[in-house]
Parts: structure tokens; sequence; C-alpha cells
């Protein structure tokens, strides 16, 4: 295999230049990165910086637009992923590629049949499995059904799939994201046995605790860029969270001093469960009071959606309680969004291609979306008053500046800024008294994020609660009047916008609690 | 939906290029068995057009396409696909036949009011028991409601032999119903109108065919439940955020889907039949299909795409009569073709038509 020609001194991996593009987002921007063999390299960045699309490339889900790949040593096109098992690449997915009512066995041997008939092959797996199993200690019961097996140990199928391959570059993709901590740790044991056998391994994740345990190197990839390489023994969570975060030119908003009003919302002890059965909330708590946006930071994937999602009441909680100016809400259910804005409780949701809007709808259908029940948008019997809701989006056009200014245009043809303003107008234009906020700039042009945050402060101005979410940590600097970071599903610390700054918030983004630490 | 085609294009110029193609296709298939394709043709459009009697059958056969293609429609919109129309018509013949048998010595103004109400509860109450599994359970529409068709085809053998059949009748059917149940037909209507027509089965049903379709556009354009049909159908996450339950929406449309599929059943059973007889359905609900779908789920477009297939049958019926090699089974040949082409194969022509729409503008910009 790939090995065999290796030369001694050189990389199991080198890509230099690569590039990649989706429309216009550039996922990944001239990317270098030399992975040496027998290491474990792990490769960090917030969601969306480019890792999961930099290692697609390495697998051949994707051709790079620019940039080669070599593999020890030697220019390896790699056009699919077929390629990349005859390269000697094998890859752990985030999601199981697994056929779950197959044994381990027939999985193992899935898409690597030698003929057309499977017993020979089966036989000659169980023995294969079995040898690995002694040089690797990744005992499995061949003939166990996987869909019974615990999610760590079909984590250990897939790695035995790639090995059966003759991988000797393993990448594995946010591998602790669905394992307890003593399954992470089990998963560690046999990456760092791995790793003494000689195999190269990359990590990604963005976990900068499991990368300080493991990893023998780490690249920080920023915004589809490749922003260091490092020897993990030489660095600290503190710096990888800051190269993860980056400088970054702070936002300025024009915003006086906040006047916290009454409590409106009393968060306890809110627990979530997955559909999986995974918490993704693990207990929080805190209370958002009128005239204050309360920001809440972390690394996408530790639990904000969750809380956005069940504080709008488009998501059960499993635990804990929710007071609205001392109502308890319901959150048993999934459909209680209406009952929210019947409250004086708008949402804009993280996601608006998929949640916030309905795309073949014309502008006007989006602009009564959620509300489409009130009163005055009915017309006579079961109608709707076609007339008065173009007559109000007219007005939340002319109100937010939406280009193009028109009505009947269909809502994916306006720019991501103006859809957003859609959502915000509809949102805001009823005066809620509490708006939750999900990621309110993503994909927004920048003069659209300066309407979006002057909108959004205003609104605390008229002495209006705010909760907003966004992994963008200078958007939260520079709109929040008090930080909350979640880590893990839980609360890592809260902190006064104030009195705090980017290197905190990192580490606490990290689960790092700097002043627990100097106690 | 691609921003690339003009709405005229889309409504218009595909399903008639679709059209175009299968037509070209049956031509070959009539070339093969050594028939003139031109004389087929014109065999075929003058059978269902050519005179008040063929074109009263062919609204006749139409007016029952645009319920079970209208039940289509509605589901989809949902982004359901109800298959299940069959089974739903079934019941529908059902509802009315109890009706019509219950009431059929008073007048048809008595009757007909009666029968809506019963093969709409019917129907409904079919479509209701995989709708509520759908949107309860997860199990899949196309699947239950497919499996429910051959349960409402026993249904109806049993009845019809066990419990409605005429004691001492040989055919499993029930008795004729009387005066009082008989629907006006077309041509008494146009008749008293003084409008001449031949003797057909079309009858009033017709027109509330017609009533159906406009509702339709009604419920989906105009009301509140339409826009959470909608919403729902193109993006259920976005529904959910919206308030508007799943479950609720998946029950409701299925409702209206089964009731529209079962009254079908006014024209066949009430307005022709006058009995309730085994197979009256003639696999109608499945036409609906191709019906709702190169109507492109719209009302108005139903009714078209029923009138061609009105055609096709009565038309159908006509090419078999006067061209004898070309049988019974050629026609089911080219009524499928139809279907391929519309249906199936609709992808097919719109992506060299895009790019054909694609490339005027940016011709234009040099």
């Amino acid at each position: 295999m790939a090995s065999a020609a290796q030369a001694p001194d050189a990389p199991a991996i080198e890509l230099r230049g690569i590039s990649k593009s989706f429309g216009p987002v550039k996922a990944n921007e001239d990317i270098d990165l030399r992975v040496e063999p027998g290491t474990i390299h792990g490769i960090v960045g917030e969601n969306g910086a480019g890792k999961s699309t930099l290692m697609s490339i390495l697998y051949g889900f994707y051709q790079a637009d620019a940039g080669e790949i070599l593999i020890g040593g030697k220019l390896t096109p790699i056009p699919d992923s077929d390629a990349a098992i005859r390269a000697g690449i094998g890859m752990v997915h985030q999601h199981f590629m697994l056929v779950e009512n197959f044994t381990v066995l027939e999985n193992v041997v899935l898409g690597a049949e030698d003929g057309a008939l499977l017993r020979p092959s089966l036989a000659k797996a169980r023995a294969e499995l079995t040898r690995l199993a002694r040089d690797y200690e990744l005992q499995v019961d061949a003939d166990a059904v996987v869909g019974d097996l615990s999610v760590g140990f079909q984590q250990r199928v897939e790695i035995l799939k790639a090995l059966y391959r003759h991988a000797d570059i393993l990448i594995l993709d946010e591998p602790t994201g669905v394992l307890t901590p003593a399954e992470a740790d089990h998963l560690f044991r046999i990456l760092r046995f791995l790793r003494d056998q000689g195999k190269t391994i990359i990590l990604i994740t963005h976990k900068l605790r499991e990368i300080m345990a493991i990893t023998d190197r780490v690249s920080v990839m920023r915004r589809g860029r490749m922003v260091a390489t490092l020897d993990t023994a030489r660095t600290s969570p503190p710096e990888l969270a800051e190269l993860m975060v980056g400088r970054r030119v702070l936002l300025r908003v024009d915003k006086g001093p906040a006047k916290p009003g009454d409590v409106l919302m009393q968060v306890r002890d809110l627990k979530v469960n997955d559909w999986q059965g995974v918490e993704r909330l693990r207990g929080v708590s805190f209370d958002l009071r009128g005239g204050e946006i309360l920001g809440i930071a972390g690394v996408a994937g530790n639990g904000q959606s969750e809380l956005l999602e069940v504080l709008a009441g488009i998501r059960p909680a499993s635990g804990g309680s929710v007071r609205f100016r001392g109502e308890a809400l319901a959150l048993d259910s999934v459909a209680n969004a209406e009952a929210r804005r019947a409250l004086g409780i708008a949402h804009v949701p993280e996601d608006r291609h998929r949640r916030g809007l309905v795309m073949p709808f014309s502008e006007w259908e989006n602009s009564c979306l959620g509300y489409h029940g009130e009163p005055r948008y009915a017309g006579p019997a079961w109608t709707m008053d076609r007339r008065a809701i173009r007559e109000l989006a007219q007005a939340g056009i002319e109100k937010f500046d939406i280009r193009p200014p028109s009505v009947d245009l269909t809502t994916s043809n306006f720019s991501g800024g103006n859809q957003q303003k859609i959502v915000l107008a509809r949102e805001i234009e009823r005066d809620p008294d509490v708006l939750l906020v999900g990621q309110p700039t993503r994909g927004v042009d920048i003069g659209a994020i300066e309407f979006i945050h002057r909108e959004i402060v205003a609104l605390r101005d008229r002495g209006k609660a705010i909760l907003l979410v966004s992994v963008e940590l200078d958007e939260i600097q520079a709109l929040a009047d008090r930080i909350v970071v979640m880590f893990d599903g839980r609360i890592s610390g809260a902190r006064a916008a104030g009195e705090t700054d980017e290197r905190e918030l990192g580490l606490l983004m990290a689960g790092i609690d700097p002043a627990e630490r100097a106690a | 939906m691609s921003p690339a085609l003009p709405r005229w294009a889309d409504l218009a110029l595909i399903p008639a290029l679709n059209l175009a193609l299968a037509f070209l296709a049956a031509g070959l298939v009539v070339v093969f068995i050594g028939e003139d394709p031109v004389q087929a043709v014109s065999v075929l459009i003058r059978g269902s057009l050519g005179s008040s009697y063929a074109i009263g059958f062919t609204l006749f056969y139409a007016t029952t396409f645009v319920f079970t293609g209208l039940a289509v429609a509605i589901a989809f919109h949902a982004g359901l696909f109800n298959i299940g129309g069959e089974g739903q018509a079934i019941l529908g013949g059902i509802g009315v036949a109890l009706a019509a048998l219950w009431l059929d010595t008073t007048h048809w103004l008595v009757v007909l009011p009666a029968a809506i109400v019963a093969a709409a509860l019917f129907g409904a109450a079919w479509a209701a028991i995989p709708g509520i599994l759908a949107a309860t359970r997860g199990s899949h529409v196309v699947i239950t409601t497919i499996m429910f068709n051959f349960i409402a085809s026993a249904l109806l053998v049993y009845l019809l032999v066990n419990v409605l059949r005429v004691p001492g009748a040989m055919s499993p059917e029930t008795r004729r119903f009387a005066e009082g149940a008989h629907l006006p037909f077309m041509h008494t209507m146009l008749g008293h109108l003084g409008i001449g027509m031949a003797r057909t089965p079309m009858n009033i049903a017709s027109l509330l065919a017609l009533l159906a379709a406009l509702g339709t556009w009604v419920l989906i354009w105009r009301t509140r439940l339409g826009y959470e049909i909608r919403a729902f159908g193109h993006s259920e996450p976005a529904a959910v955020y919206a308030g508007i339950s799943p479950v609720r929406i998946i029950v409701v449309v299925m409702l209206i889907s089964g009731a529209m599929a079962a009254c079908m059943a006014l024209n066949v059973v009430l307005g022709y039949q006058q009995r309730l007889v085994l197979e009256f359905t003639a696999g109608a609900g499945f036409v609906g299909i191709a019906v709702a779908l190169m109507g492109r789920s719209h009302p108005f477009g139903v009714v078209l795409a029923a009138i061609l297939f009105g055609m096709l049958y009565q038309g159908g019926a006509e090419l078999a009569f006067e061209m004898p090699a070309i049988s019974r089974d050629m026609i089911v040949v080219i009524q499928a073709l139809v279907i391929l082409f519309t249906g199936a194969l609709e992808r097919m022509v719109r992506g060299p038509v895009e790019r054909l729409f694609a490339r005027r503008p940016a011709r234009a910009a040099t």
C-alpha cells in the first residue's frame, strides 16, 4: 500500500494550496498542511471554519478547485473515496456509515467483497478481524448485529472497517460528539495504541480539551484558512482559543448603558435530550431582564441551539422550568410556538432557510408566517385578508429597507441579508416583550449587519428583553450587556460585557473557567 | 421551483411538449402494428370531441378524474402522496349507495346533498386511518394508502355479495335506485334550455366537479388552512416554527383528500350507473395521480388534465371500435405513455428547456 512506497521522512499527508468554494462561499482558501507519519494530528476550528470540507476533499467526497494532495510524498489525485481508500486513507464519520441490521462482520466486508459470493469474503474477514483485534486491542463480537451495539462499539466497527481496508491514515470527524466520557477515554486509548503501531491519525474536533489530551500536533482553522500548526506540547488552550476565534476587528455598535428592568424570563435547571437520547442541555439556569441584551456565547453545538428552540416552543424539554412574567411555560411539546407568540415572545431562528422562512413563498406570504392566525390578517370566513397582509408587508419593507422592495418576489430570490430583514421585520414589528435571536447576522453583508444590530439595540432601549445566541464572539461582545458562555450543555461562565475580554471568553468556550483556576 | 423558467413555460409549454412526445411514442407503436397513426389520431379526436355525444362521454369521464385528481393535488400541497384514491372512492361509492337506497323515494334534491355528505364522510374516514398513522406513528402514507385500496376492494365485494345484493339475484350489485334518486342528465338539463344534446351519462355532477375545483383553489390559495398546508408542504421545520401542528395538517389534509376522491362516486354511482356494482372505480383513483401530476397540482390544471384523460378514455374506446387492429390493450398502452411522459418523465424535457431559457438572457447581454 501507500506505506510501502513511502520515503522515510516524507509526511504522511501533504496538502498544498487547497481551495474550495461553494458558490460565493470560500469554504477552504489556499490551505497547506503537513501531517507527519505516526502522529496524532488535531485540526480545530469553530463550526463552519472549513475542517469538514477539507477532510471531505482528502477523502474524495469533494474535488478541490485548486491545489494538490501528496500521500507519502507522492502526488495522489483523489477523485473519489475509492481512490482515497486505495491511497490508504480511512474515515470515521461523525454520523456512522453502518448498516444497522447487518452484523459487524457484514458491515466490515460491505463494499470490500472479493467476488460475487459472500462466503469466502466473510471467512477471510473473520480471520482478519481476529488478527486486528489481537494487534490493536479492538475486540468486538463479529456476529453481533450492529444496531444492538452501543455507540462506542459502533465507532469501533467503523475503525475496524477502515483498518480492514488497510488504512494507514485514519481521519476521525468529531469522534467524541456522541460518546460518553468513559467511551471517549477508551477511544483515546485505542487511538494512542494505533499511533504506536505506526498509523497516522487526524482528529477533527472543536474541543480543545481533547486536542490537549491526545494530539502530538495541532492545526487551527479559521474561516476557511489554516492559521497555525503547532506542537501540542508547546501550546495552551488559551492560545488555541485565541487562534480559533481570532483577533477580530471589534464591531462598534452605538449603544448607551443598559437599564435592566424586571426579570421577564426565568430559566431554571433546563434539560433537553435529543432524539438519540443524548443530553444536549444539562441544567441551564439564568434570568433575562427587560432592557438588556443577554448574549449566549459558545462554540456551535454546545447546547445554544437547543436552548433557543426550547424557549421558542419548538422543541420539548426533558426537565426544568421556564417562567415568563412569573407564569410557567409549557415545555412538553414541539407545538408551543403559537402560544409563545401570543405571550409576546418572538423568535428569529438560527436557520432562516429551513425554519424562519418558507423559501418558495412570496415575500408577503412570509411576512405573516407564524402570525397568520391573527385577527388583523383574517378575511371573511376562513380566508386571509390578502390586502391587509400585503399592506403590512409593504410597510415592513419600507421600514427595514428590504431590497428589492417587492412583496411579490419569491423569498429565495432575496439576498441573505434581505431574507434576514424579512424575518426581523416580522418579529420586531409586533414589539415583542422578549426577542429570541439566533445568529442574526450569519451570511449577512456588512451593511445589513449594522442595520440589524441597530434594530436589536433599539428594541432593548424600549425596555424589551433580548436573548442573543451567536457563535460570532465579536457580535456578542458588541451587542450584549451580559454574556453567558455555554460549553457542553452547561453554562461555563457568566460575565458582564464590560468586565471580560476575548481571552477569558475563549477559555470559557473551551470549558475552562479562569476564575476558578486562579482560586 | 426553477427561477430560470417563466411561468407560462412552466404551466403550458412543458406539459405540451410532454404530451407531444407521448403522442409521438404512441404513434410509433401504432406504426409498429401496421396501422396509420394519422388516421388513429383523427379517430381519437373525432371520437372524443367530434359530436355532442362524444363530448358528453368525454366530459363524463373527465368529471370523475377531476375529483380523483383534486384529491391527489390537495395532498401534494402538503407534501403527502395519497395514492389511496381508489380505495377512498370505493368507500365513497358505498356511502353514496347507502344514502340513495335509503332516500330514493324522495327527490334528487334531497338525495344529492345526503349522498355528498355520505360520500365525503366515508371517503374521509377511510383516508383518516392512514393519515392518523402517518401523523402520530410516522408510517408512510404511500404504503398505507395503497394497502387500504385492497382492503376497500375486499370490503366492497363482501358488502355486495353478502349484504347489499338483491335477494335471489345472481350478480353482486345493489338494486337499481328508484326514480327519486336519479340525478338530472346534462342532455335533459340542456334540453330545458332548448339546446339539443345526444343522450350521454354526463350529469349534474360535472358542475359539482367544477365547484370542487374552484373550492380547492380557494382552499389552497385563499384560506388560512391552505396557507398552513402550503407552508407545511414546502418546509416542515418552518411550519413547526410558525406554530403549525404537523399532526393536525396531515390528518386534515388526508380527510379532505379522501372526501374529494370519494365524490367521484356521485358522478359514476349516483349519476350514471344508478346502482352500486363491483369495479365501478375502474382505476380512476390511479388516473387521478397522473391528472394531478400533469395539472401541476393546480385545480385548473387538474381540470384541463382531466379533460385530456377523458378524451383518451372516450376517444380510445372509439378507436378500438373503428380500428379493430388497435385493441383495447393498445389504448391502455397509449394512456400509459401519456402518464409516463407527463408524470414520470416530466423532468426529462424540463432540463433542456430550462437551459434554453437560461441561455437567452445571456445572449441578449452580449
